[in-house]
């Protein structure tokens, strides 16, 4: 045995710190502010190059600077309109991806558990799916009576597409011996589909549903766009922005695409929320 | 196989000395303070095959770790032939490929052939140059007996030849220590008695220090100089069981006299923490 | 390969012979696959569903229904050498917007993919470039794409530059994160075992980081280039001269169906087959992994 040498570390004084300090003294959190404040003063000068220095930026140099959306944003804040931009775009979203839902998960867990089914309807399914959606606009607006109705047929088809294959996907990837020993255990097919097929997908389920919403918004907001939004549907934030180009008010552009953003966010958010209250035993740690 | 008397001239032999030295690590995950070692001591000699047996998740591979250089460690310091690995000021242990490790689950790279996963270290250490090295892991190959599946890649042989493979790629570093951190767990008995011979013959040639650990005890007594049982979490040394099993040894002495009661002094003692750490369910520590 | 094992020939005994390769492989499963039903429901299915479509649109002309072209129109028009419609496989106009959309597709594609991957690459490897450029990432990437279609407009001239730069857009955020995801899901005894073999910082990226993200790269250029087209078709539906998007929205303008089938179409059959040569590529860069597969029987 080689000699201890008096040992003076070895005291065993750990210092334990409350989760604020911790969120605080994390090196992440104040290394993200950072880069998100040097982008927005970046961005800033970038704007006001031509105001100060007299010439413009490329590209940048277009793009209103962070200070005017700020003055802009305040000023739309209070009016009806642009809440009712939301309150449309949010219908429409909601709309077409409940549908999806509705009709994406019962026909993908039916080609899962169905042999006979995949074979016949899963070819057509393909054939369709590289299609990309927005490419159906303008059908869907002919063979729709309204607006509206195309674009939530639209959004439909963007999500549908999607959550079917995750669903797919997710129920053909459970391990047998969870089937196997259900069967053994006396388990009629009705229970299996019940107590394992279905939980065995939800996580796909949810993946899929957040891959969908993403989706879902980029088509209405095209949607929104594409069919000029003015005289029969009206509205939403993807009219907002438009409107905004047409009428030059690049300040309510980005506004416009901020908002977007922010409700983006909002609704993946709320799939993954959900996605924790339906599947505890995902929560480990 | 290389023929009995070849000694092949390795640069570190007669190296390897650990020496552990009131080694304590505390993990600090999400705010609470997991004590995974604590207060550990132990002294393996140069050569030697150190056997550490103890429950699932008790800390063994954090010992390991901090060895390797993985993990830093709280308290404490660790010696590599009497230089200083980590310790006060130095927590964690430079990686270097005098200590090579042999994982778990293997980590042979499954973008590389056999060959190339055995010439990789001496390639990126610059030793050798690429067909020097080649041919040289080709050699030591053949000498495992793997002599046909250089150019395979990982994902195409049987998980026993991976694993050898995965030995020699430690040891044409010619490594003071070689750190095997349950590597024959996934193995079925059969083949681990295969692994189990190729190891000893690999070691009566190359003599190197070996650092193993276990939760199997017959393995550990089979293929080990001593037996350290540890205790469940926090790790200490509970137990060290001297094994005078003479080399070479072969699977022979599995049914010896010697060797049962062998087992029977380590069980004892390796049976209490079991129930402890059974009892105690805590997850185990990645 | 398969060279019979040499032995005694015995009379009457057919020699044992070894799995077969190539050509012959592939002749034994399609002759296993042409045995089971499924081949012939899948033509089944095919068929059914354009059954469908004829009677809807054709036959019973349903109302609604009876304003899309059916599948016989759409098709005799497609293969006519004197399209009614101007558009057809024989008209140099079809593929005048194919080879459009396909170079915007590719610029696109290349430009996404060598900024998004060596970003997504730095930014597994180094945790200083990962908290510093993902919270921007973050911050920018819930923002539809086209959203950015006004700006776009507005920040680059001419009709070409715009279209890129959202489909570029769009691709570049799916590859970069798709590739973080590649590094992050490489295990850890990787990056441990090629430290404590001699490895330097260096060395780990590019052989432990760049092909252990390899898979997830592919994965991620396959939906990148799907989620290029689709940002392709909106941004040329919008903004565009010349195209497949615009092809179809030019059809709608002026109230004619059968064209715009045929862009559909099109467009499905080009998407698909771009992203088909991607898995392609993977492939023939991952030979590790389509060997373990392959042993593992998929």
């Amino acid at each position: 045995m080689a000699t201890t040498a008096p040992n003076v570390y070895n005291q065993r004084t750990v210092v334990r710190r409350t989760r604020w300090q911790k969120f605080l003294a994390n090196k992440k959190l104040w290394r993200g502010v950072t880069a998100i404040l040097c982008t927005l003063v970046l961005w800033e000068i970038g704007s006001r190059w031509d105001e100060w220095f007299g010439f413009r930026l490329p590209f940048i140099g277009f793009i209103p600077p962070p200070s005017d959306v700020m003055v802009a944003w305040l000023e739309v804040l209070p009016k009806i309109g642009y809440w009712q931009s939301w309150y449309l775009s949010f219908k429409r979203v909601l709309a077409g991806f409940l549908s999806a839902m509705l009709l994406g998960i019962p026909f993908g867990l039916a080609l899962a558990v169905n042999r006979y089914f995949r074979d016949i309807f899963f070819p057509p399914f393909e054939v369709l799916r590289p299609i990309p959606p927005l490419a159906w606009v303008p059908a869907s607006l002919i063979f729709w009576p309204t607006n509206e109705m195309s674009i939530a047929f639209v959004t439909f088809l963007g999500a549908f597409f999607t959550i079917v294959i995750n669903v797919l996907g997710g129920a053909r990837s459970i391990d047998i011996s969870y089937l196997r020993a259900a069967q053994s255990m006396g388990a009629t097919q009705l229970d299996m589909f019940w107590r394992i097929v279905l939980p065995g997908t939800l996580p796909s389920i949810f993946t899929g549903a957040a891959v969908g919403m993403g989706i879902t918004w980029e088509v209405v907001l095209a949607a929104e766009m594409i069919s000029g939004g003015g005289t029969q549907a009206g509205g939403g934030l993807g009219f907002f922005i438009w409107n905004s180009y047409m009428g030059g008010s690049l300040e309510q552009i980005v506004v416009g695409m901020i908002s977007i953003g922010i409700a983006g966010y909002l609704s993946s958010s709320a799939i993954r929320y959900l996605g924790t209250v339906c599947m505890p035993w995902r929560r480990l740690f | 196989m290389a023929a009995v008397g070849t000694v092949p001239a390795r640069e570190n032999a007669g190296k390897g000395a650990i020496s552990i030295r009131n080694v304590t690590k505390i993990y600090d995950p999400e705010g609470v303070n997991v004590l995974a070692v604590d207060d550990c001591s132990l002294e393996i000699a140069a050569g030697e095959v150190c056997m550490i047996v103890g429950p699932s998740g008790c800390g063994k591979t954090t010992l390991l770790s901090a060895i390797a250089g993985f993990h830093s460690i709280t308290f404490g310091e660790i010696y590599l032939d009497g230089e200083l690995l980590c310790g006060p000021g130095k927590p964690l242990a430079d990686q270097g490929a005098d200590r090579v490790v042999v994982f778990q689950n293997g980590a042979l790279f499954p973008w590389m052939s056999l060959a190339d996963n055995v010439a990789y270290g001496p390639t990126v250490q610059g030793r050798l140059n690429k067909t020097q090295a080649r041919e040289k892991a080709l050699d030591m190959l053949a000498e495992a007996g793997l002599a046909d599946v250089g150019d395979k890649f990982p994902g195409e042989v049987s998980s026993g030849m991976a694993r050898r493979a995965e030995i020699v790629r430690a040891l044409i570093n010619d490594p003071k220590v070689l750190l095997l951190d349950e590597p024959y767990r996934a193995m079925d008995a059969l083949t681990k008695s295969i692994m189990h011979e190729a190891l000893l013959e690999m070691y009566d040639r190359t003599k190197v220090t070996i650092f193993f650990i276990t939760h199997d005890l017959e393995e550990s007594i089979f293929l080990g100089d001593r037996v350290v049982v540890m205790t469940t979490r926090p790790c200490r040394t509970k137990k060290i069981v001297e094994v005078n099993i003479p080399r070479p040894r072969d699977y022979h002495i599995l049914s010896s006299e010697e060797f049962r009661l062998l087992v029977d002094e380590a069980n004892e003692a390796v049976h209490e923490e079991a129930i402890k750490a059974f009892e105690a369910g805590e997850r185990e520590l990645a | 390969m398969s060279e019979p094992v040499a032995g005694q020939p015995q009379p009457g005994v057919t020699p044992v012979q070894g799995p077969p390769a190539g050509l012959g492989m592939f002749l034994y499963k399609a002759r296993k696959n042409l045995t089971g039903s499924t081949p012939y429901l899948m033509m089944g299915g095919i068929g059914l569903w354009l059954l469908t479509w004829w009677l809807l649109c054709e036959v019973f002309s349903v109302p609604r229904f009876e304003k899309m072209p059916g599948p016989v129109a759409v098709l005799s028009e497609l293969f006519s050498v004197e399209p009614f419609l101007g558009i057809s496989v024989f008209t140099q106009e079809y593929y005048q917007h194919i080879y459009l959309s396909c170079r915007r597709i590719f610029f696109a594609f290349m430009i996404a993919t060598g900024l998004g991957v060596p970003l997504g690459l730095f930014m597994g490897w180094s945790k200083t470039v990962r908290d510093y450029a993902f919270p921007i990432l973050e911050t920018v990437r819930p923002i539809p794409i086209l959203a950015w279609v006004p700006l776009a407009i507005l920040m680059f001239a001419g009709f070409e530059a715009p279209v890129i730069y959202l489909a570029t857009l769009a691709s570049f955020f799916v590859t970069t994160l798709n590739t973080l995801l590649g590094v992050d899901s490489i295990d850890e005894s990787y990056f441990r075992a090629a430290g404590c073999l001699g490895a330097k910082r260096r060395h780990i990226f590019w052989h432990v980081v760049v092909p252990g993200s390899m898979p997830f790269i592919f994965t991620g250029l396959q939906i990148s280039i799907g989620v290029a087209w689709f940002s392709l078709v909106a941004a040329e539906m919008v903004s565009g001269d010349g195209g497949l998007g615009y092809l179809i929205v030019d059809a709608y303008m002026n109230n004619v169906t059968v064209p715009m089938v045929i862009g559909m179409i099109t467009l499905g059959f080009v998407g698909w087959i771009t992203s088909a040569l991607v898995r392609l590529v993977g492939n023939r860069l991952m030979q590790w992994r389509v060997r373990a597969l392959a042993l593992e029987g998929r």
